[in-house]
């Protein structure tokens, strides 16, 4: 079924393509040896090649070239072994050089494709154009003074990768998916945070809207969605507001355009006429980028497993539900926690631990699993202790929220709060005889009454401090009183 | 004999043998410049307490037995060459009083050495021009004067027109230049002394304010081909911080100076004898073809096909280049800012401040060559023929190990003439502008006088990577020419 938005001439089918830009996951920029990290104090991290200081030349970090490579591995595209840079130039005051390095002729990664999981269950395949590396510029900040603008360049030079998608998508939900995938990608990869709250993620989205049966109708990008809800919404507003357009009488311009997020309204930035020519030339200080096929094995080799291989590994292997093997390797922090738990014990009860108590503890609390005030070493060692019968389910859910309040190991807290589980029989047949002694008339009640046995399992557990095995119990009750 | 007059090698010898100290040696440079350059200016900026200290230090080197190959020698830095410490101008008024934090990779390998700066030298803004008379800081005299005239003051060329007069009115002995189309070989020509624009990534751009990238090459000039040679031994080098140096080792060049032509086939290309060409320009060619026949080596007509093309094809790439190189220097980090009303407005007073007449024409023409619609037309097509230029001397060095050609198309001319005539000035650089696009060694040696007792210069061309060949084929052509003529000016004349 298509998607489609209905106007008053009929319904419109939507065609989207994504340009994402992603910062390259490394310790050093693109082109300079200074550092990236993510809110150093302003302009702490720049070096003279990102200030644009006179005499200053450009080399090549190899580790985001190394990184670049990945994700075309991951994307399952064509690594080009030769690609080259070529300086895109504008003058702005965030951007220190007077242009950008960039790959606009011959860029690093060709053509690929990801499959994206829908609501439905189904699959589709989104085709990705090309990847290639830039620099980031820096930062203008107008908001600190009346009169003056000032710029930080920290993020000046850091290395980006643009991902540019076919215009495969025909619905928000689609587009949505595809940012969604392209992330969980990365971050398994390990080439990109895709912190998309830092900017580390970034998207700008064409839209054009078209009758069913035409070509492609004019295109508008909507610049620097910070969010995937975000590209959703302005994927929506924007197909509405060319729909307008056109069922008015009027035509869609090219144009670029910004997503009001308070507002859920797409707003022109600039028109076609007003765009740069940013005259495009090879970067004479850099050579042309030469990558040895033998180092492109060498980082296939070296690639993780993905989503998609170790979801379809967690079915097949692990016996795990379709839903739980999505939500297990959703994020990777998150598979890499599971198969640590799971690591030598039921993948099905670790899975269900996990994905139940674990998780709505994580959610309680407020914490994402990489904060997890649990480890995944001590939620494995809470499921041994259910296995070897120390604790019974119930007691095992009370040690995990005291592992959550106090970080320490489960066995720790069971030998601190004295939680054992009695699994001696002798026990468990000494408190069963003291309470039948004690409750002649209840014995009597039970002949005609059987439901009464639940009343017996509450009283020998409460007289065993709750540590009674429950299963123990049931056993050796209903043995005494029925015999 | 004067300290002032020793070449580079002759000084090392003295330093060594203790007839002189780097002190005294530096001091007679200084007194030189004091003494002449109010009126050649050609240094922009002296530091005469630093060369002093420097001096010292280097005197204390030696006799601590721990001399560099430069050990002591006083030079002159051209100011474009980013010097730590030291106000760097490239001839701008944009750079403002910018003095870098950092050394470049050059100088760097010059100081690592043990040479002396004396200071910053003049050229044409931005190494934009043939006459020096581009610069910020003045036009630069060239020390030479006609015969026949003594009153008309002549151009020392350019860029480098303040490294080539300083050398040759013995304000120092010895200079850094850069070369883009002709920049160390024409003023070197025009002031009687040798220059080497060494093949493109033999020594660092680091450092070096970029004029175009693809073609800029630091080098070295001096009074002798040898001492060009001790000069670029030290300049060159593999530099990690520069993607386009080449990691190659460094030979032996002073060695290479006294290895003769017997054997050697020398290329004359015919696309070189320029209609109009004066008379002496086309018979000091011949006498360097025969010096080096009767030296034993081997003539050999050849053709370079796409000549006619270098000039056009460099006044396109050049300027592209330039425009986007230049662009940094926007008046919000460092040198001069002009401000204005808002971003853009800072930008336009800025640069319309701060950039001479010359640099803006270059910024303009780069900005329409690479814009949407002529990109195809004028710059792609002008990397083609490069492209063609590159192969016309790799086919020429099939048959040939060296090429002789004129080094500039006429003696130094004199101030103020060519000046209203952009393109008559840029036919000065005819003859160099070949090396810079296809990358070669090519250097220019004093070879002869004009009519008027001018020097004229001679040019040796070679494949990538052989300069040798070009100190060889250099020295046999000094070595026959036996120059004795001086300047007019110069120190303690």
């Amino acid at each position: 079924m298509t998607y489609t938005i209905e106007g008053e001439t009929g319904p419109w089918e939507l065609v989207i393509g994504l340009e994402v830009h992603a910062q390259v996951t490394s310790n050093a920029k693109l082109f300079s040896g200074a550092a990236t990290e993510f809110g150093a104090e302003p302009n702490s991290q720049v070096s003279f090649v990102d200030a644009g200081f006179p005499g200053m030349l450009p080399v090549i970090n190899r580790e985001c070239v190394a990184q670049a490579v990945r994700t075309g591995l991951g994307l399952n595209a064509q690594v080009n072994p030769w690609s080259r840079f070529d300086r895109k130039n504008y003058f702005y005051a965030d951007l220190p050089q007077g242009y950008q390095i960039s790959q606009f002729a011959h860029p690093i990664v060709g053509t690929g494709v990801i499959t994206v999981e829908l609501s439905d269950g189904s699959t589709k395949e989104i085709g990705i154009t090309r990847l290639h590396l830039e620099q980031d510029a820096g930062k203008s900040i107008h908001d600190q003074h009346p009169t003056k603008s000032f710029i930080d360049l920290n993020r000046s030079g850091v290395a980006l990768m643009e991902i540019v998608s076919e215009p495969d998508m025909r619905s928000p939900e689609e587009a949505g998916a595809y940012l969604t995938k392209l992330r969980q990608i990365l971050r398994y990869l390990g080439t990109c945070d895709g912190n998309m709250e830092q900017g580390s993620l970034r998207a700008d989205v064409n839209v054009s809207v078209r009758k069913a049966g035409e070509g492609f109708r004019t295109r508008c990008e909507v610049k620097n969605v910070n969010s995937i809800r975000f590209v959703m919404q302005a994927v929506e507003a924007e197909a509405r507001r060319q729909i307008e357009v056109w069922e008015s009488g009027g035509t869609v311009d090219q144009e670029t355009r910004l997503f009001d997020t308070s507002r859920g309204v797409t707003r022109s930035m600039r028109s076609k006429e007003d765009a740069h020519d940013y005259r495009y030339f090879p970067d004479p200080d850099l050579p042309p980028l030469v990558i040895d096929p033998s180092w492109i094995e060498e980082l296939k080799a070296g690639l993780p497993e993905l989503p998609d291989a170790r979801r379809t590994r967690y079915v097949n292997d692990f016996g795990l539900s379709a839903y739980d093997a999505n939500v297990l390797t959703a994020e990777k922090e998150t598979a890499s926690f599971y198969e640590e738990v799971a690591a030598g014990r039921d993948p099905k009860v670790a899975a269900n631990w996990v994905t139940g108590d674990f998780f709505a503890m994580l959610n309680r609390m407020g914490k994402g699993i990489e904060d997890s005030p649990v480890s995944a070493k001590h939620l494995g060692a809470l499921l041994d202790l259910i296995a070897d019968k120390t604790l019974s389910g119930k007691m095992a859910k009370e040690v995990l929220e005291a592992m959550g309040e106090t970080g320490k190991a489960p066995g720790t807290i069971v030998e601190e709060r004295g939680l054992r589980q009695v699994t001696d029989t002798g026990a468990i047949e000494a408190a069963v005889d003291a309470i039948i002694a004690a409750n002649p008339d209840k014995v009597e009640q039970y002949r005609a009454k059987p439901t009464l046995f639940g009343w017996f399992v509450g009283q020998v557990m409460k007289a065993m401090k709750g540590q009674g095995n429950p299963a123990l119990v049931n056993e050796v009750l209903k043995a005494k009183l029925d015999g | 004999m004067h300290p002032t007059d020793f070449t580079i090698r002759g000084a090392l010898e003295a330093l060594n043998e203790g007839i002189v100290t780097s002190e005294a040696l530096t001091q007679a440079h200084l007194d030189a410049i004091q003494a002449l350059n109010p009126r050649l200016n050609a240094f922009i900026t002296v530091t005469a307490e630093k060369a002093l200290e420097a001096a010292r230090a280097s005197d204390k080197r030696r006799s601590d037995g721990l001399a560099g190959k430069l050990e002591g020698i006083p030079l002159a830095i051209k100011d474009l060459f980013c010097t730590a410490g030291t106000r760097t101008t490239a001839a701008s008024r944009i750079l403002g009083e910018f003095t870098p934090p950092y050394e470049s990779t050059v100088t760097s390998n010059l100081l690592r050495d043990g040479a002396v700066f004396l200071g910053k030298v003049n050229l044409d803004e931005f190494a934009m021009g043939s006459s020096n008379a581009t610069s910020a800081y003045g036009e630069v005299e060239n020390p030479w004067q006609r015969s026949n005239d003594d009153g008309v003051r002549l151009v020392p060329g350019g860029s480098s027109g303040g490294s080539a007069a300083a050398v040759a009115a013995r304000l120092a002995l010895g200079a850094t230049a850069t070369d883009t189309g002709g920049s160390i070989r024409q003023p070197a020509a025009f002031c009687g002394i040798a220059g080497i624009k060494p093949t493109y990534g033999r020594c660092s751009r680091w450092g070096v304010v970029a004029f175009a990238s693809s073609l800029d090459t630091p080098g070295p000039v001096a009074r002798t081909v040898e001492d060009c040679a001790i000069l670029l031994e030290s300049m060159s080098g593999h530099d990690p911080k520069d993607s386009t140096s080449a990691n190659l080792p460094v030979p032996d060049f002073a060695a290479a100076c006294a290895r003769g032509v017997k054997g050697l086939r020398i290329g004359v290309p015919k696309e070189y004898r320029l209609e109009g060409m004066p008379e002496e320009i086309e018979a000091l060619w011949q006498q360097g073809l025969d010096w080096l026949r009767a030296e034993g080596a081997e003539i050999v007509d050849i053709s370079l096909p796409h000549t006619k093309y270098a000039l056009p094809t460099y006044y396109i790439v050049a300027p592209a280049e330039a425009s986007s190189n230049l662009a940094r220097y926007d008046g919000v980090r460092y040198g001069a800012r002009v401000n204005g009303e808002d971003l853009k407005d800072l930008y336009e007073r800025t640069r319309a401040a701060g950039f001479g007449a010359e640099v803006k024409r270059r910024i303009m023409i780069g900005t329409y060559v690479l814009s949407a619609g002529y990109y195809d037309a004028y710059y792609l097509k002008a990397q083609k023929v490069r492209t063609l230029i590159k192969r016309d001397f790799d086919e020429a060095f099939k048959t040939v190990d060296a090429i002789l050609t004129p080094a500039t198309p006429s003696a130094a001319f004199a101030a103020g003439e060519k000046q209203d005539d952009p393109v008559a000035m840029y036919l000065n650089d005819v003859f160099t502008v070949t090396a810079n696009l296809a990358g070669i060694p090519g250097m220019t040696v004093p070879a002869g006088y004009d009519r008027h007792g001018l020097p004229l210069g001679l040019q040796v061309l070679a494949r990538d990577f052989d300069e040798e060949t070009v100190f060889a084929v250099g020295t046999a052509i000094e070595l026959a020419a036996g120059l004795k003529a001086l300047p007019q000016v110069r120190a303690f004349a």
